[in-house]
């Protein structure tokens, strides 16, 4: 009798599947899976050595390049642990502006996983519908920063700049004109707060015509119930967090459990599910969006009624504003140090961890009292989640793989750094 | 790579020896461990344990078994490399005003020497660490352990493993950036850097420029390595200052935030 061997089967690193650069060995016997080995690293940069060479403030731009579909919650754990090392607290306007972003980050990035991860178990409209209105968040990121994704909106002390009082407008063109041109013009009257107000009150509207797409949808559910299930137990024992730890029934929230920013003053629930299955992390999701969606509407109702600082006023930390650069010789001292040398930090460590739509995005970092950090560690929430590959799939068939590969939400620049 | 006090009067590091820790956490690790507690400090609200190698898995089995620790979760673990710590690469002491614009960058800073010209033979006692952050969720804790490596020619400690399974691409990629051998890994293989790629980049003495460049070569109709040919350069020196500013900072933002 001829010998039975299993079919060893290299997914990726290409395959449009994979969301990036993985590289899967696939150990398979006939259609099921034995063994998974992910190969991970060709998007190695080396960012956290990069950063031990440049002064703190250089490397913000980094964090966007991480997970570049949560840009700003990346950027905010790495201001956060240095403001926690120097002991500066930003303004409560600058808290708002940060809990108003991290959410409309976290919609944009469950908008590209529920697009995304539609598309890869072959629902190709729910795709399209997800990525009008990120295209409308996108606008959000440009009009306060002028970058579409990566913002370096965040600083040490504070944000960038106060939230401009008008959206930018479509202006006529081949392509946008006449009705089409005044639709799309039509929350843009009024400043970023009142677009943003007329976008969360029409947003869950949006949501509900996702889940008419996907949450009874037959094919949808043989694809995902069932699929990819992690007990509790497992989700703790491989370092688990974010809608991964909250799928397997974990009420888990790092923005509830250890508040920062302004989180302590909005109002949001917590969506758990059940089962732990890729279904369920497909609920905890949608859920997850429509909280985000109350918090933006909070954020918003703030935002409007208090005006104030949005960025701390110790210029060896922030740098003066242009104006008093021009007139003022300590202002531009402070301008030229900031720019060139940066500002030193007092030695110790620091963990500061952010609910990264992902899940824990950490940041250790490491001062020994120089104007460079001396040692970042980022901490990706994909990375821990990619490395359970292994034991969740064994067992499962081939297009099982991919169903979990969604759910995982993984990307690429942040697994590999 | 001694603790200063910083303006506040809190322990403004890690590495100072034990300190006044007096949470409940820390009285409870000081009971449970005994005098397997090399150094136990607090700062910034986080509590730091350092245990040695060969107490490393004990201590962690009982911090995520214990009901009063239960660390279920592993949140991170990574390799750090003191080498250089504390070290500048500008003095800006009295003399650096007087002699004016001759304060260049001398030595072989982070980033400023090539693979041929790397640091080596200065061996630095406790050089490499392994840092674990852990997570109780039933506590609603953190906990950050660190273990150094006896010897820092062949950095060994225990693998946490086989307590969190998670632990294991952690492993892997500490082993694969710092060099530091995790005893009792199941399958310690390199996991970021390119298949069979020579040294542990992000030790101190590695340079940032890398070692070898690869393109692919038209006539050989394959890919090839080569040396690096870029030059290291870094735009910005390392420097220290301990100047008044940040305390004096520190105190009007607190100011300032009360009156918001």
């Amino acid at each position: 009798m001829e010998e039975i061997r299993n079919y060893t089967m290299n997914f990726g690193p290409q395959h449009p599947a994979a969301h990036g650069v993985l590289r899967l060995i696939l150990e398979m016997d006939g259609e099921v899976v034995m063994r998974a080995d992910p190969h991970v690293g060709l998007l190695h940069r080396g960012t956290e050595k990069l950063a031990e060479s440049k002064p703190f403030n250089q490397s913000i731009g980094y964090m966007d390049r991480l997970d570049y579909v949560s840009m700003m919650c990346s950027e905010h754990a790495y201001v956060r642990a240095i403001e926690r090392l120097c002991g500066i607290e930003a303004p409560i306007r600058a808290q708002y502006v940060r809990t108003l972003f991290d959410e409309i980050t976290r919609i944009l990035n469950h908008l590209m996983w529920i697009g995304s991860s539609a598309l890869d178990l072959g629902a190709m409209a729910v795709f399209l519908y997800a990525f009008r209105e990120r295209e409308e968040l996108m606008d959000c990121y440009e009009a306060v920063s002028g970058a579409r994704m990566h913002a370096t909106y965040y600083r040490p002390g504070g944000v960038y700049r106060d939230l401009p009082a008008s959206m930018p407008q479509y202006r006529e063109s081949p392509w946008h004109k006449g009705e089409d041109l005044k639709r799309l013009n039509a929350w843009r009257e009024g400043s970023m707060l009142d677009f943003l107000a007329a976008f969360a009150g029409d947003f869950p509207r949006r949501v509900d015509e996702y889940e008419e797409l996907l949450t009874d949808n037959r094919i949808w559910k043989q694809r995902t119930v069932g699929i990819g299930v992690v007990s509790p137990e497992q989700a703790q024992a491989w370092g688990m967090s974010g809608p991964m730890l909250r799928g397997s029934g974990i009420a888990w929230d790092l923005r509830k459990k250890q508040p920062y920013a302004a989180y302590a003053d909005v109002d949001f629930d917590i969506p758990v599910g059940a089962n732990g299955d890729c279904y369920d992390r497909y609920l905890v999701r949608v859920a997850e969006m429509r909280q985000s969606n109350r918090i933006i509407r909070q954020c918003v109702d703030w935002l409007r009624a208090n005006p104030g600082p949005v960025m701390v006023e110790t210029h060896k930390i922030a740098p003066p504003d242009r104006e008093s650069m021009k007139s003022d010789m300590e202002a531009l001292i402070h301008h030229f140090k900031l720019f060139t040398e940066g500002y030193c930090v007092p030695e110790g460590e620091v963990y500061s961890a952010v609910e990264a739509p992902k899940g824990e995005f950490g940041v250790y970092m490491v001062s020994d009292g120089a104007n460079k950090p001396f040692r970042v560690k980022l901490r990706a929430p994909g990375f821990a989640h990619l490395s359970s590959m292994d034991t969740i799939v064994k067992g499962h068939m081939l297009a099982d793989v991919v169903a979990m590969i969604g759910t995982y939400d993984i990307v690429f620049g942040e697994i590999d750094r | 790579m001694q603790g200063a006090e910083d303006a506040n009067g809190r322990e403004g590091t890690e590495m100072a020896p034990t300190t006044a820790a007096d949470s409940p956490l820390a009285a409870a690790l000081r009971d449970r461990l005994g005098d397997r507690v090399v150094a136990l400090a607090e700062a910034r609200g986080e509590t730091t344990l350092e245990v040695a190698p060969q107490h490393l898995r004990e201590a962690a089995a009982l911090l995520r078994d214990d009901p009063a620790f239960r660390f279920s979760e592993l949140m991170d673990l990574c390799g750090v490399d003191y080498q250089g710590y504390g070290e500048a690469e500008w003095e800006t002491s009295q003399q650096a005003t007087a002699t004016g614009f001759s304060r260049g960058v001398e030595g072989e800073g982070p980033g400023r020497f090539r693979w041929s010209e790397r640091p080596q033979g200065a061996s630095v006692p406790r050089r490499f660490a392994v840092v674990v952050h852990l997570l109780s969720i039933s506590h609603n804790r953190r906990l950050r352990l660190r273990c150094f490596c006896p010897d820092d020619g062949l950095p060994l400690v225990p693998s946490l493993t086989a307590l969190w399974p998670g632990a294991n691409w952690f492993e892997r990629e500490a082993f694969d950036l710092f060099g530091i051998i995790f005893d009792g890994h199941p399958d310690l293989r390199r996991i970021l850097t390119d298949y069979g790629f020579v040294g542990h980049p992000f030790r101190k003495d590695f340079p940032l420029i890398g070692n070898v460049e690869v393109r692919y070569d038209p006539d050989r109709q394959r890919v090839v390595y080569e040396p690096v040919s870029i030059e290291p350069r870094v735009g910005v020196a390392r420097v220290i200052r301990h100047d008044a500013g940040l305390a004096q900072a520190r105190a009007e933002a607190a100011d300032r935030w009360q009156q918001n």
